[in-house]
C-alpha cells in the first residue's frame, strides 16, 4: 500500500498531551513537518517552556532541552554559542515568553541570536488553569481577572511582534494564525522561512501563532475559533513585521 | 613548571579556567568580581571562546545550562547578590545533572549590602539556597594560588560527577595581588579529548537512523514515582562524593594542641597569623582549614579534637554559619566557641589572637 501521509520524522511516537481543540498539535507538526522537509533534524536542537508544552522536549524527535520558565531564549544562547553550526529553535508560550522572560527575549533578539523563535499566543495561561496573561485581551475574564482584565490597572495586552519589530537586529518577524485551513498553509510558509533563515544562518527569526485555548475560555474547539477570529484577529495584526531577505532583495 | 607571576585572584581564576579548557563564559557585571569578567573579556576571543555579557545573573545562568546541555566547558562568576539571581538556575543544573562552574567574590550583604569582603553565603552555598534537595560541590580557596587551582579542579570535579561546582571566594581574595603559577594550558588534544567525553547525554550533531539520539536535558519528572528515583540517584551520587572528594588542610594540628580554630578562605589566613603569634607565646593552637565546605571534612574535624583540647573556635566573616557544621562534626566531644565579623570587615590577627587567648 502507498504512504499518502505519514508521521514527521521529526516528531516522536508520543501521544501529545494537549486537550481536545488546542492548536499546539497544529504549530508542532508544522514546525516538525519544515524540519523534514528542509532536511534539518540531524542538526537541529531545540528549547522547550514552561506552561502547556512543558513536554515539547519529549516530541520533538532531535536533541532537547527543557528550560526554566521564560528562559529558554538564554538557554538557547548558550546552546547556540557551544555548538555554532547547529541549528537552535525555541517554543514559547505567551506567559513565558511575555512576562517572566520578557528580558530574555527581548534581549536575545537584540543580540540578534542566529535561532528561530516559535511563539505561540493564546492569550491565558493554560497549564496553571487559565489566569490572565499579558496578551490577554481587554476586558477578558480569566481566573486571575475575575472582572474582566481592567486595562486602568494591569495594562494593555503586549504585542510582541510589534515591540520585537522595534529592535534593530532581528531579521524576520511574522504573525500568523492557527485558526482556519488557509490560515494554516499560510503559517507553515512563516515556519520555512524562519527555519530556512536559520540553516542559513542569517539571523534572529520569530513566528507568532494566534492560537486557541477552549479548555481555559469555557468554549468548545469550534466556538473558540470563532472566539479568536473576533477578538484576537483585530488587536493583533497578522503580517510580516520585518523580513530583511525582502530588504536584501 | 611555569613561571611566578603577580596576579590579581579575580584575574588568575579566570586564567586558569581558560587553561583548564573553559571555552564558554557568560556573566553579568557586579563589583567585586569585574576583573574576572573583563579578563574573560579581553582573553576569549584569543581562544576562540565564547564571552557573553548577558542582560542579568539570571540569562547568563542559563546560557550556562545550555551550554552545559552540549557538554562544554563553561563558567559563569558573580558576587552574592548575582549569586542569589542565580540559584534559580543552578537549581535547574543540578536538577539535570549539568557539569558547570560558578565562581562567587562573596561581598557583605544581606541585600545590597557592600563590596567589601564577607563570607556570608556559606549557608546559600552548602546548604542549597536554590529549591529542592541538591548540593553543589564547593571549593573555597585561602590564596590566590588555590583560587587559580581551584578552577581546573571544579572543572574536573564537574564533569566526573555531572554536576555543577561553586567556587566560594570572597572579595578579598579577587582583588589581592599575590604569585601564582598556572598550569599548562590543555593542548589541542585534550581539548577535542574534552568534547568527547558527554556525548552518551549531551546535545551535539545528530546522525540519521538507526543511530539517531533523541537526548533530554530536562530536570522535570512529573510522576512522583519517576521523580522519587531521580532525587534517590541523585542522592546516591552526592553520597559518592562525600565518600571520594573531601579535601581540608591542616596547620599546626598535634596530640598537643589546647585549642582547635576552624576557619575557611580568608578567615583562615588571620587565624594562622595568630595561631604563629602565639606559638612564639608558649601556646599550641591548631586549625582545620576546610577547602571542600561540601562535602564537609566532618571527620578531619573531629579527629584533630585531640585529648588535650579544651574548645574548638570558630572564625568566619559572617554571624555564623560554619559553625553549625562544625558543632555537628564535633557533636559536643568539647565547647565550640566562635568569632564572627560582619559588614564587610575583615578581623585582626590581634583580636583573633585574643579570642584564643580567652579559652586557654
Amino acid at each position: 500500500m502507498e504512504t499518502i501521509a505519514t508521521r514527521p520524522k521529526s516528531l516522536t511516537d508520543l501521544q501529545f498531551t494537549y486537550c481536545p481543540g488546542c492548536l499546539h498539535g497544529v504549530a508542532h507538526r508544522l514546525i516538525a513537518e519544515v524540519m523534514d522537509e528542509l532536511d534539518m533534524r540531524d542538526n537541529t536542537m531545540g528549547v522547550a517552556p514552561v506552561g502547556c508544552s512543558v513536554f515539547a522536549y519529549k516530541f520533538f524527535n532531535c536533541d532537547m532541552a527543557e528550560a526554566a520558565h521564560g528562559r529558554a531564549p538564554a538557554v538557547a544562547t548558550g546552546m547556540k554559542r557551544a555548538r555554532p553550526s547547529m541549528h537552535v529553535f525555541t517554543y514559547q508560550g505567551d506567559g513565558d515568553l511575555a512576562a517572566i522572560g520578557t528580558a530574555e527575549i527581548i534581549h536575545a533578539a537584540n543580540r540578534g541570536e542566529k535561532i528561530t523563535r516559535f511563539f505561540v499566543n493564546n492569550a491565558i495561561y493554560g497549564m496553571t488553569g487559565g489566569q490572565m496573561a499579558p496578551t490577554s485581551l481587554p476586558g477578558m475574564k480569566t481566573s486571575t481577572s475575575p472582572y474582566g482584565r481592567d486595562t486602568d490597572d494591569v495594562g494593555f495586552p503586549i504585542k510582541v511582534s510589534e515591540l520585537m519589530s522595534a529592535l534593530e537586529a532581528p531579521y524576520y518577524i511574522e504573525r500568523v494564525s492557527l485558526l482556519t485551513p488557509q490560515d494554516i498553509i499560510k503559517a507553515k510558509k512563516a515556519v520555512r522561512k524562519a527555519l530556512l533563515f536559520n540553516k542559513e544562518g542569517r539571523g534572529f527569526s520569530m513566528v507568532e501563532f494566534l492560537s486557541t485555548c477552549p479548555t481555559n475560555w469555557g468554549l468548545d474547539a469550534i466556538e473558540s475559533l470563532e472566539w479568536a477570529k473576533e477578538n484576537m484577529l483585530p488587536y493583533f495584526p497578522l503580517g510580516v513585521y520585518r523580513d530583511k531577505s525582502v530588504e536584501e532583495a | 613548571m611555569g613561571e611566578k607571576v603577580l596576579m590579581k585572584g579575580n584575574e588568575a581564576v579566570a586564567e586558569a579556567a581558560i587553561r583548564a579548557g573553559c571555552r564558554l563564559y557568560f556573566a553579568y557585571p557586579i563589583t567585586p568580581q569585574s576583573e574576572l569578567i573583563e579578563y574573560m573579556a579581553r582573553m576569549m576571543p584569543k581562544v576562540d571562546g565564547t564571552f557573553l555579557q548577558a542582560s542579568s545573573e539570571v540569562a547568563a545562568i542559563n546560557m550556562v545550562y545550555g551550554a552545559a546541555g552540549c557538554g562544554r566547558r563553561v563558567m559563569t562568576s558573580s558576587s552574592s547578590p548575582g549569586i542569589s539571581l542565580k540559584m534559580e538556575g543552578i537549581s535547574y543544573l543540578a536538577g539535570a545533572n549539568l557539569p558547570s562552574v560558578i565562581v562567587n567574590v562573596q561581598r557583605g550583604g544581606p541585600g545590597l549590602g557592600d563590596i567589601q569582603p564577607a563570607q556570608g553565603d556559606y549557608f546559600q552555598a552548602t546548604k542549597g539556597g536554590g529549591h529542592g534537595d541538591y548540593r553543589l560541590i564547593v571549593l573555597a580557596p585561602s590564596s590566590v594560588q588555590e583560587f587559580a587551582d581551584s578552577a581546573s579542579d571544579a572543572f574536573d570535579l564537574a564533569d566526573k560527577y555531572r554536576i555543577p561546582v561553586m567556587i566560594l571566594a570572597d572579595g578579598l581574595l579577587g582583588q589581592m595581588m599575590e604569585p601564582v603559577e598556572f598550569k599548562p594550558a590543555k593542548t589541542e588534544a585534550e581539548l577535542a579529548e574534552l568534547d568527547k567525553q558527554h556525548l552518551d547525554w549531551a546535545m551535539y550533531q545528530n546522525k540519521p537512523e538507526p543511530n539517531h539520539h533523541h537526548h533530554e536535558i530536562n530536570s522535570l519528572e512529573i510522576d512522583p514515582h519517576e521523580l522519587e528515583k531521580h532525587v534517590l540517584k541523585l542522592d546516591q551520587k552526592y553520597k559518592l562524593i562525600q565518600k571520594n572528594e573531601v579535601k581540608h588542610e591542616e596547620y599546626n594540628v598535634n596530640e598537643d594542641n589546647e585549642i582547635l580554630c576552624v576557619a575557611f578562605g580568608t578567615a583562615s589566613r588571620i587565624v594562622k597569623s595568630a595561631i604563629d603569634q602565639l606559638k612564639k607565646e608558649g601556646h599550641n593552637v591548631g586549625l582545620v582549614r576546610p577547602i571542600t565546605v561540601w562535602p564537609y571534612p566532618s571527620e578531619a574535624v573531629l579527629n584533630a579534637v585531640s585529648k588535650n583540647v579544651k574548645k574548638v573556635v570558630v572564625f568566619e566573616l559572617n554571624l555564623g554559619q560554619m559553625v553549625e557544621d562544625v558543632r555537628l562534626a564535633v557533636n559536643g566531644k568539647v565547647p565550640v566557641d566562635f568569632m564572627g565579623k560582619v559588614g564587610g570587615l575583615v578581623f585582626t590577627p590581634e583580636e583573633v589572637k585574643t579570642k584564643i587567648e580567652e579559652n586557654l
